[in-house]
Formats: structure tokens, C-alpha cells, sequence
């Protein structure tokens, strides 16, 4: 096939390009651990509120030092929604919907997952910047959708 | 083009332009509902309502329509031969028609407020699921015509390359029926029989992986007729030749192999679904990239052919010599600057570990109204100025609006994206009624871009009423008068002799769909084999 001498400098400049993008997101993703949230751990959503692993809603603090988030997102809310953890720990963040699918997004933050019911979602982050973070469902869940809403709040680091 | 085959791709335009109309208005209101002015018919309701009007009708009732009267245009012309299965023509459009007419009597009844993405297990009326998929019978009627036409075309020619505007034609067709499969399973074997009470539960992550199987492919179902006309239709119009007629069909065959196993790049935020796995979709989206980056080039050496023919000098100064006046060419000139853009906005969201930053936020809203919103539908109604006369036999009235609309609309979008991907990257949730969360600081720093992509969104509106005047006023008023025949651009090297493997398409979907069973067997069957638990269905709308 007859290609053009400048088209087929733009081309390798183009493949080139491609390997850049995909190298960088290969290094973020396997040296740096930028993974998507990917936990695969299945649950009976009629039954999440009576569920072990969802009886303690809320912070607890593990022996490691690390803590744990369980949430469940319903139709309008966050179940707790209001969190308070402090700043430099990894929080592990473990949560389902006992409705329809919801989102999870601390704004201003990484923290994102989709949150499917019949599924756990769950990811680990920490927050370096104490303050007030708005926590939102950024999937359309019903009327209620703009209301759906909570709060986490870092606290200065105890350590 | 004979005069029964104007006649459907005439149909099929009108439907999808009137979703079009209709769309537009959906657009206006939740514009108004950004600038949270406080109109008597605001309601959360009527929000949600029309997002999932705005999404069913332009991504899909406007845009297979007028994809479906396109291919008719090019194949008749292309193939300088009358479609085949004239009846079997009309039985496929008929069948999409009524289809699209049950599901929108679902929506705006408010049975069906599930957005056009339709996740459950949020479950809209049966007609809403029975329409959509009636709407894609329709189109695989309209496929098998097409592709009918074809091959009795190449019967007669065994050894000639096909029309570049016929070949990408039926890309598009080949990437339609590998992706609709997957919609398909999802309708007849998930949400049909649940929605009708056959079954009480689903699961909504396998409905999720179906979705998105078609959802991204659905994507170059959109794009690929909207590169025929930048390749084929905008340099002859603008006076000039294609640059690169073997890289046209080479970028087409890349879209049939690489638009289908890349769908877990929406499902990056998903549970269920291995961290390795959405990789492997990563590195297909990336790839698909270069396609796109070889049309940029040949179709601005394409233009710049035209424009040096017509008298412009120097490095840059030849785009001046453009004819920015027609609207078609200004029309595919302005999508392709939004459309460098908005491919850009593209890899960062499918670069796995940033679209976190991204996922669900108002910058999704803000890229894809560059991408389908520009690229796919400024391109489409550009390709209406120049097809729409020839099909109804008058001369385009209104000339000027012609003139003035895809500027508004470039204007328009450029408000409107900017102010969206800025707001999105500040954590504003796509989708929302209204963004206040009970006056967190937060939401206040969103306010001022709000207002922004408002009036963008004003802009947007004025210039598709622009565009709708200039139809209604070509197809009632218009001079009747005998119109030339379609044109499409000449290689600049010559027609190209012999027909090569580009030319081929039984081993290129081959490939493909080698490629789909690669990226998807496999954590299909481990989904299938997992312990999992439906979920019945909710109306909250």
C-alpha cells in the first residue's frame, strides 16, 4: 500500500503517542497500585441489612492501625452518613445497595465506585488534607437522586 | 438515485430529524433546570423524565435513523444500482417506527424513567424494552438490505474495490451487528421477561457487562457514517480530492475489529469484575485510538488539497480559503476541531487509573456532547444540507440560517463542554436535578459554570431551531428543481485498480469477533459459574 512520507511520519507519531498513554497507565496502575475498584464478593440484596458482614454500619478501627468503613446506599441516602476517620490512615471502604444502583464519590477526591446491588463494592485510600469532604451518589437512582448525599470528616491524624 | 429509494432514505431522515425536534426541546428544559430558574413546570420529575427523552432520542431514535437513511442514500448511489427488497425496505423501517413509537409513549407517560441507559434493577414499563428492541430488528432489516444490495454489486464485479462510502457503510453495519448482540441478550433473555413478571429478579452486573458490550461499539456506530461523509462527502464539496484512499479502508477495518472488546472501560468503578481484565479493555480502547488519529491527517490533507485548489497559500493561510460558507463544510470542519478535543477528553477517560477522577461526573456529559453531540450530530445535519434537497428534488431555503447554524452550534458546545469538564473534574455528579447538597461550599463553587453550560445549552437550542427551520422550510417550500446526483471525492492518485484485502469483510469480522470472545469469554463464564442473587425491580419515577 502506498502511504504518503508525511502520513507515515504522523502514523509512528501516532502509534508512538498510543504507547506513551498506555506505558503511563500501565506504571500508575502496576508500580503506583492505581487500580480501579475491582473487588469481586457477591451478597443477597434483599437481605443486606440483616447480612453479617453488614451488621456494623460505620468506623471501626483495626488492629493494624488501618480502619474499616461499612456503609449501605440506599434510596436517598448513605447508611451511616456521616463518617469521621483520621488523616494518613488507609481506610478500607466496604459497602452495597439494598435497592437499585447508586454511585459513591467523595468529591475532590479518587474515591469513586459504582455500587451494584447484589455486589460489595470496596476500595482502600487515605486522606492526607483533613477537613469536611462531600460524600455524593453520582448515579441516577430515582426521584431523589440530588438529594442523595453524606459527609466525611478527617480529623488531624492521632498519631 | 431513483425515485422509491428517495423515498425511504427520505422516511428515514424525517423520523430522525422529527427526534431530533423533539430532543431539542428535552435539551432547552434541562438547560433552564442548570440555570435553576424557577418555571411552573419544574419538577424533579419532569427532569429525569426528560434526560431520559433528551438520551433515547438523540442517541438513538436520531441517530439509527438518520444512519439508516444515509446508508440508503450511499449504497444507491455508491452502488449506482436501487436498493434490493424494496418491500423487505419499508418492513424494517415500519418495524423501527413503531417500536420507537411504544417506547416513547413509555417515557412520556412517565413509565420509563430509566434514562437511555436503562439500568436495572430500576425497571421502566415493557413497552419501553419491547420498542428499543424492535427498534434494533428494524435495523438488522435494514443491515441485511443493505448488504443484499452489495453483494449482488459485487457479483458484477468480483475484482473492483467497492465505493469508499459503501465500504465504510457497511463497517458501520459490521460493528452494528456484533455489538447489538449483546443488547439483544440483555433485552429478550433479562429485562423483557422480568419486566413482564416471568421472572421476579435480575442481576443487574451481567445486565451491565451486555449493556456495555453494545454501549461502546454503539459509540462507532455513530462515528463511522460521520467519517464516510468527512472522507467522501466534505472534500468534494469543498472542491478537492481524498488524500489517502487505502488508509480510509484501512481505518474502517480497524473500527470492525477494535470498536466491540473495550466495553469494561465504562465499568472501570464497577464491582465484579477483575482489575486485569478491565486492563485488557484498556489497551483495546487505547489502540483504537490510532484509526481516528490517521483520519485527522487524511482528511486535513484532504481539505487542504481543496483549499489550495481553490487559490490558498501558506503554511496555515490555506484554511481561510475554505469555503466556510457552505454549511456543510463548515458544518464537518467545526465537529472535527471538537472532536480533536473531545478524543483527547476520550483517552482520559478510558486511561483506567484517572477515571476515577472522572466516572459520572458532568465532565462525561461534557465529553460525549463533543463526541456524538458534535462530531456524529453536527456532521449529520451538515450531511442534511446536502442530502435532504437531493432527496426531495427542491433547493435549500432559508440559506442563511444554513449558514449561521453550525457556528451557533460550535459556540453553543464550547460553553457547554467547557463549563461541564470543569465542573466534572470539581466533583459535580452528572444527571442531577439540582446540585445544591444542602448548600455545601462545595456545590457553591459550581455555580457560575452552571450558568455557563446554561447558556450554551441556549445557544445549542437556537442553532438546532436554526437547523429545523432550514428543513421544514427546503422539504414544504422549497423551489422545486432537479438537484445533481450525489457526489463523492476522487482519490488525488486515481481510482485505485485492483481489490485488496481491505476490501474483503468476511475475515475482518472473523477477527473481530475472535477479538470479542478473546476480551469477553472468559469473565463472562466465571461471572455465569459465581454464587449471585437477583434483585427485584423498583419504579421511582
Amino acid at each position: 500500500m502506498h502511504v504518503d512520507f508525511y502520513e507515515r511520519v504522523w502514523m509512528w507519531g501516532a502509534g508512538a503517542t498510543i504507547a506513551l498513554f498506555l506505558g503511563a497507565t500501565a506504571f500508575a496502575a502496576y508500580s503506583q497500585g492505581r487500580l480501579p475498584p475491582s473487588h469481586i464478593e457477591t451478597i443477597d440484596p434483599q437481605a443486606v441489612w440483616t447480612d453479617q458482614r453488614f451488621a456494623d454500619r460505620g468506623v471501626v478501627a483495626n488492629s493494624d492501625g488501618s480502619y474499616t468503613v461499612t456503609m449501605i446506599a440506599l434510596m436517598f441516602a448513605f447508611q451511616p452518613n456521616e463518617i469521621r476517620i483520621p488523616a494518613g490512615s488507609p481506610v478500607t471502604f466496604r459497602m452495597s445497595s439494598s435497592d437499585v444502583v447508586h454511585g459513591f464519590q467523595i468529591v475532590g477526591t479518587n474515591g469513586n465506585t459504582m455500587v451494584i446491588p447484589g455486589y460489595v463494592s470496596q476500595f482502600t485510600m487515605s486522606f492526607d488534607d483533613p477537613g469536611e469532604y462531600l460524600i455524593v451518589c453520582n448515579e441516577y437512582c430515582g426521584l431523589g437522586h440530588h438529594s442523595m448525599y453524606g459527609k466525611l470528616i478527617v480529623e488531624r491524624g492521632a498519631q | 438515485m431513483t425515485l422509491h429509494d428517495r423515498k425511504l432514505a427520505t422516511a428515514h431522515m424525517a423520523v430522525g430529524l422529527a427526534a431530533f425536534g423533539v430532543a431539542t426541546f428535552m435539551a432547552l428544559m434541562q438547560a433552564l433546570s442548570r440555570a435553576n430558574l424557577d418555571l411552573p413546570w419544574r419538577s424533579a420529575r419532569m427532569y429525569y423524565l426528560s434526560v431520559t427523552g433528551h438520551g433515547v432520542l438523540m442517541a438513538i431514535v436520531f441517530t439509527t435513523f438518520v444512519i439508516m437513511g444515509l446508508g440508503i442514500a450511499f449504497a444507491n448511489a455508491g452502488l449506482g444500482r436501487p436498493i434490493r427488497g424494496p418491500k423487505l425496505a419499508w418492513l424494517g423501517f415500519w418495524i423501527a417506527f413503531v417500536g420507537t413509537l411504544a417506547a416513547l409513549w413509555a417515557i412520556f407517560v412517565g413509565k420509563a424513567s430509566v434514562l437511555y441507559t436503562f439500568y436495572p434493577p430500576m425497571q421502566a414499563h415493557p413497552a419501553f424494552y419491547i420498542g428499543l428492541t424492535l427498534l434494533v430488528v428494524g435495523s438488522w432489516v435494514w443491515c441485511g438490505v443493505i448488504v443484499a444490495t452489495y453483494l449482488d454489486w459485487r457479483r458484477e464485479h468480483r475484482d473492483q474495490p467497492v465505493a469508499l462510502s459503501v465500504h465504510g457503510m457497511l463497517a458501520t453495519i459490521a460493528v452494528w451487528c456484533i455489538a447489538t448482540v449483546g443488547v439483544a441478550i440483555e433485552m429478550l433473555a433479562q429485562l423483557i421477561p422480568w419486566s413482564l413478571g416471568l421472572v421476579d429478579t435480575i442481576d443487574p452486573l451481567l445486565s451491565r457487562i451486555l449493556f456495555w458490550y453494545f454501549g461502546h461499539p454503539l459509540v462507532y456506530f455513530w462515528l463511522i457514517p460521520a467519517y464516510v461523509i468527512w472522507y467522501t462527502v466534505a472534500p468534494k464539496a469543498a472542491g478537492g480530492k481524498l488524500f489517502s484512499d487505502p488508509l480510509a479502508r484501512l481505518v474502517f477495518v480497524m473500527f470492525i475489529l477494535l470498536s466491540t472488546p473495550v466495553g469494561f472501560h465504562h465499568q472501570f468503578m464497577d464491582p465484579g469484575i477483575s482489575a486485569g481484565w478491565k486492563m485488557l479493555h484498556t489497551v483495546n480502547t487505547l489502540g483504537i485510538l490510532f484509526p481516528s488519529l490517521v483520519t485527522a491527517f487524511t482528511v486535513v490533507a484532504s481539505l487542504e488539497i481543496a483549499a489550495r485548489l481553490r487559490g490558498g497559500r501558506g503554511l496555515l493561510g490555506w484554511i481561510t480559503a475554505l469555503p466556510w460558507g457552505d454549511p456543510l463544510v463548515s458544518s464537518v470542519l467545526l465537529s472535527m476541531l471538537l472532536f480533536a478535543v473531545g478524543g483527547i477528553g476520550g483517552a482520559i477517560n478510558a486511561a483506567y487509573g484517572m477515571n476515577a477522577v472522572v466516572h459520572n461526573t458532568a465532565w462525561i456529559q461534557g465529553h460525549f456532547h463533543l463526541t456524538v453531540g458534535t462530531a456524529s450530530a453536527l456532521t449529520f445535519m451538515g450531511a442534511s444540507y446536502w442530502l435532504v434537497p437531493k432527496l426531495v428534488g427542491r433547493d435549500l431555503e432559508l440559506g442563511l440560517l444554513a449558514k449561521v447554524q453550525p457556528f451557533l452550534w460550535f459556540v453553543g458546545m464550547l460553553l457547554f463542554s467547557i463549563a461541564n469538564h470543569i465542573t466534572g473534574v470539581m466533583g459535580m455528579p452528572r444527571r442531577i436535578y439540582e446540585a445544591s447538597y444542602g448548600d455545601s461550599p462545595v456545590a457553591q463553587s459550581w455555580e457560575g459554570l452552571t450558568l455557563m453550560s446554561a447558556l450554551g445549552g441556549a445557544f445549542l437550542f437556537l442553532s438546532a431551531s436554526f437547523f429545523l427551520l432550514v428543513m421544514l422550510g427546503t422539504v414544504l417550500a422549497g423551489k422545486r428543481n432537479e438537484q445533481p446526483a450525489l457526489e463523492f471525492a476522487e482519490p488525488v492518485n486515481g481510482q485505485l485498480g485492483a481489490r485488496t484485502v481491505l476490501d474483503r469483510f468476511t475475515p475482518w469480522v472473523v477477527v473481530a469477533v475472535v477479538l470479542v470472545i478473546i476480551a469477553y469469554a472468559y469473565p463472562l463464564m466465571s461471572h455465569l459459574q459465581m454464587e449471585r442473587f437477583g434483585s427485584p425491580g423498583f419504579q421511582v419515577f
